[in-house]
């Protein structure tokens, strides 16, 4: 917390910088906690619904940690095209949670981000930053298995 | 200026938006999102009038009207858009109006029926939010939802509390808390003001009815009954009598009919009140302690206080509140009197308010396993139960409420309008301090809706400052002067709700500021009204009879046991 309470040295502590703030919390923290969440608005004076609020309207922000594992799945269309809906589909019933969460053993975190650039391997993922080409739903339980 | 309004021209003044000249000028145009005296947000369009130069549709509630504007308020296009607005909010509603606690009584459901929409044209994905049953004053049903956004902005304007906002965005848009939680670990303050503003069932109270009903029906228990000092005043309402007439006497004989085995009035107790906060008042002047003193009465601002305030919490008085104070002595002395176990008393209170619920729940309100008060119902519940009874209320003879805890002050019956206790406690102070009556009892400066109110007066050459704030977002200025160091005020009145429990959370939904004034109005002429002679608490005998046989003195060990309490920090998300 003391890390946090440094971040604010560098802000003028006003609504203007609501965003900014939030935005460097999570690349310190991974996430936006619910200590964080209630420090902002202390700092800011802001009530904490309306900090919830904001950073729930922006998907950028996340309020579960990152899994040890983080698998970014594309959704981008040539991915979509070849089958990504699908893909996703098997990730949330195999792992048990849905776009957006962590398991609960905190080992994987599933995210759904646009394109990553790899058109040409879709449907592609990564796994902390590890591609993996032409998934399908043969393949997610072996992806998963690398990764213990 | 004039604006021509359906071919007809009609005067405008600067400044107005289209929709106060339409109000003005009694031309109805619905609206949902807008709240009177409110900045205007837009939100939902309903409003929307066609401009008849450009043909589009702008919405009535934010446009300024200018000169030689032309609008009509019911055209075609008009009328099909209001009508696809409302389909729209009705694609993802559910359609159990039967069984929802706003049936009849429902923004929605009224435009719905306004504008003659008979088949579910449009359907649209539901998204489901879990029910919020956390709180023991309120509940959410976050799917019957229009996201208006009157509740939200009531919260934050009014009561300066903002427990609710928009989460998320878009079609995932609800309204909700901080990290989305229950309602009971918010910042939250119970006033209901919420569920006042929102247009459908999204917002209500808990009820407590069937609990009350149970222990009527339970031969063992002897149900006790009391109600506020605004009730009386405020019950006419519902039953196709004019605003504002006070039918204490009816109303005493519907609860008797209900089945209450005592009727007591919790303005008996406002006069036990006024004994105990007058005499705290003097102490603290007379002895150098805590000052500005704040008032107890009002559970809303006693949470906001803990929440928001905890420094100051010395600074509010020890008294409980009214209710609490007549709980506590039905379950001691009145129990002792009849020779029964308090255990075997159910003791229910009548409340304009929907934080008393709350208030009755706190441990503080209390001893060991016994609660002051076992039930709260607000003055929306009492008026279901008598329909529900079959009583015919408008044609039931008048009785008296019970003794030992049914006489009262007309100052008593002012707790119910801001600046009530102010007045009360005035008299009494003054009566204390000088050992005369005031000669004029009527103290005009606190009296009003004003949400702020302040008045000096001299006292044996004292000058005592004294402030009414309502709306609490007005006491938090009030208290920032203070905290900076303001020191001419002595007492401070603070209660939630704008103008005080006539206009309370538990009130009849969709009152009109001019009932609101009505009811006010009869709580003042109640004070004038030859045939009640006792205006001063202080001269309520059974006040002074219980204090002989039972309590001793003010502020006495015994009344501090029974009638006064502490306040505690909270750790909410604010």
């Amino acid at each position: 917390m003391d890390e946090l309470e440094k971040l604010f040295e560098n802000y003028d502590l006003s609504r203007d910088n609501l965003i900014p703030i939030l935005q460097e919390i999570q690349e310190h923290e991974g996430y936006l906690s619910p200590e964080s969440i209630a420090l902002v608005g202390k700092k800011l004076k802001i009530p904490n619904s309306q900090v919830y609020g904001v950073a729930t309207f922006y998907n950028q922000f996340r309020f579960v940690p990152k899994g040890k594992y983080n698998i970014q799945l594309c959704r981008g269309t040539a991915c979509h095209v070849l089958g990504s809906a699908t893909v996703l589909e098997e990730f949330e019933k195999h792992l048990d949670i849905k776009a957006g969460q962590t398991t609960k053993d905190g080992l994987f975190s599933l995210e759904v981000v646009a394109c990553i650039g790899a058109c040409g391997l879709a449907p592609a993922i990564s796994v902390n930053g590890e591609v993996f080409a032409k998934v399908n739903r043969e393949t997610v339980k072996a992806i998963t298995s690398l990764y213990n | 200026m004039n604006i021509e309004v359906n071919n007809i021209s009609v005067e405008a003044n600067n400044g107005e938006t289209i929709l106060d000249v339409l109000k003005r000028n009694n031309i109805h145009v619905p609206t949902l999102c807008h709240i009177k005296d409110m900045l205007p947000s837009g939100a939902c369009r309903i409003c929307i009038v066609e401009d008849i130069k450009t043909g589009k549709l702008i919405p009535s509630c934010s446009f300024p009207a200018y000169d030689g504007l032309k609008i009509k308020t019911h055209s075609y296009k008009v009328i099909n858009a209001r009508k696809t607005i409302v389909e729209l909010l009705l694609a993802n509603h559910p359609n159990d109006c039967l069984y929802c606690d706003r049936n009849q009584n429902c923004d929605l459901q009224t435009l719905a029926s306004d504008l003659q929409i008979k088949q579910p044209r449009i359907k649209g994905q539901k998204e489901h939010h879990n029910l919020d049953f956390s709180s023991v004053s309120l509940k959410r049903d976050p799917d019957k939802c229009i996201l208006c956004g009157r509740c939200v902005r009531v919260c934050e304007t009014i009561m300066g509390v903002s427990a609710i906002s928009f989460i998320n965005r878009g079609s995932r848009t609800f309204i909700g808390t901080a990290l989305n939680e229950g309602l009971n670990t918010s910042s939250c303050i119970n006033c209901g003001r919420c569920v006042v503003v929102c247009p459908t069932g999204a917002l209500s109270e808990q009820t407590q009815y069937e609990k009350v009903i149970e222990a009527i029906n339970n031969s063992e228990k002897t149900v006790v009954v009391q109600y506020a000092p605004a009730i009386s005043v405020s019950l006419a309402e519902f039953f196709d009598i004019e605003a504002g007439t006070d039918v204490n006497g009816k109303m005493n004989a519907a609860l008797r009919r209900l089945g209450f085995d005592k009727v007591f009035d919790t303005t008996f107790s406002a006069d036990l009140t006024i004994m105990e906060e007058g005499t705290e008042l003097i102490n603290r002047l007379q002895n150098g302690g805590k000052l500005p003193m704040f008032t107890s009465c009002c559970p809303a601002w006693i949470k906001y206080a803990e929440e928001f305030l905890p420094d100051m919490l010395d600074n509010i008085s020890t008294c409980k509140s009214p209710q609490q104070m007549l709980g506590a002595i039905i379950k001691t002395y009145f129990a002792e009197k009849i020779g029964t176990k308090p255990e075997n008393i159910y003791s229910v209170s009548i409340m304009p308010c929907v934080a008393k619920k709350f208030e009755e729940q706190r441990v503080e309100m209390g001893s060991e396993s016994i609660s002051d008060i076992d039930a709260v119902l607000t003055t929306r519940e009492l008026a279901e139960l008598i329909k529900t009874y079959g009583i015919d209320f408008k044609n039931l003879e008048p009785e008296s409420a019970d003794s030992p805890h049914g006489e009262r002050s007309t100052a008593g019956k002012l707790f119910g309008v801001s600046g009530g206790v102010m007045e009360a406690a005035i008299r009494t102070a003054y009566a204390k301090l000088t050992g005369n009556e005031l000669e004029d009892l009527k103290v005009e400066a606190v009296r009003g809706l004003e949400g702020r109110k302040e008045a000096k007066l001299n006292i044996n050459g004292f000058e005592l400052g004294v402030a009414v704030v309502s709306g609490l977002a007005n006491a938090i200025q009030l208290i920032d002067e203070i905290k900076k160091g303001r020191s001419d005020i002595h007492f401070v009145e603070i209660m939630a709700c704008p103008g005080g429990c006539i206009n309370g959370g538990g009130q009849k939904l969709h009152s009109d500021i001019e009932d609101i004034k009505k009811r006010m109005q009869s709580l003042y002429i109640i004070d004038i009204d030859e045939n009640e002679p006792l205006k001063v608490s202080h001269k309520n005998k059974e006040v002074l009879d219980l204090y002989e046989k039972f309590l001793g003195e003010p502020n006495s060990h015994k009344a501090h046991e029974l009638l006064h309490t502490k306040y505690h920090k909270r750790d909410v998300l604010l």
